[in-house]
């Protein structure tokens, strides 16, 4: 398969109390490995799945905060977060987890690849992008 | 058009599941090519032929066990999904242990990597869900 396609994960739902969260990182985690040009959009309590400092040791759910930040491992190029989801709850991006990404071929590196983007941006990259897996 | 569709609830609790249903069936009897129908989440209840609804209700299994037939279309279960919630085909249940197995007829349990696939040979990605 060499056709590259745009993919956007679309995740909208809080990291524990439902499954969603995880399960879609499971899918970009696996997808990784068919070298697609991927991105994250995260809205609505979705922007909780990358508040820092989550602690779930309480709860006996598994904490998976750390993953999202080897997503720059695994092909993820963008991780936006929708800015009026997370005023709506009273977060800034300072609130959020950094995500590093380097290209290992190029060698060019990007310290942050979270990104606030706004209703207008959300639209347009949704309709920029071929798949849109939404959870 | 080549779809592929996306299924992340499941049956009776969420009509998602039947909105999958109704709207794959139709793209197949208008001509559409559907390449896969990936149960994810609970999504993979779909797939267990143990389900047994009430006699005046529809049978939510049975329908996509036939229209697998008719149309040869594949129904993949997620797998990591699938181990969580106990359903169960031959080869998982030797793999794991398993004294029983679950699945229905024209089902096949495979790796979230059928799901990018068809997310990548489709024209479009329909996902139903919540």
């Amino acid at each position: 398969m060499s056709d590259i396609k745009k993919f956007m994960y679309l995740n909208r739902r809080a990291p524990y109390g439902t499954i969603y969260a995880w399960e879609s990182l499971e899918v970009v985690l696996i997808g990784a490995a068919f070298d697609q040009e991927v991105s994250l959009m995260f809205m609505d309590d979705g922007v909780f799945q990358l508040v820092k400092g989550s602690d779930t040791s309480a709860s006996d759910m598994k904490n998976f905060l750390p993953t999202y930040r080897t997503l720059g491992d695994y092909g993820v190029r963008h991780m936006y977060v929708d800015k009026a989801s997370l005023e709506a709850r009273g977060l800034t991006s300072d609130d959020l987890i950094e995500v590093a990404w380097e290209d290992f071929e190029t060698e060019e590196e990007v310290d942050n690849i979270v990104e606030p983007v706004d209703a207008d941006q959300v639209a347009q990259l949704m309709a920029e992008s071929e798949v849109v897996f939404s959870f | 058009m080549k779809l592929a569709v996306q299924v992340n609830e499941g049956p009776y609790q969420h009509q998602a599941t039947d909105s999958a249903y109704h709207f794959t069936k139709a793209a197949l009897e208008k001509g559409h090519e559907v390449f896969r129908v990936f149960f994810y989440h609970d999504g993979v209840l779909n797939g267990t032929r143990l389900t047994t609804p009430p006699q005046d209700d529809r049978n939510i299994v049975n329908r996509w066990v036939e229209l697998a037939e008719k149309y040869d279309l594949d129904l993949v279960l997620c797998v990591a999904a699938a181990q969580r919630r106990g359903l169960v085909d031959e080869g998982e249940a030797q793999r794991n242990g398993k004294d029983a197995t679950n699945i229905a007829p024209r089902f096949r349990i495979s790796g979230l990597g059928q799901l990018v696939e068809a997310a990548i040979q489709a024209e479009r990605l329909i996902v139903f869900g919540d």
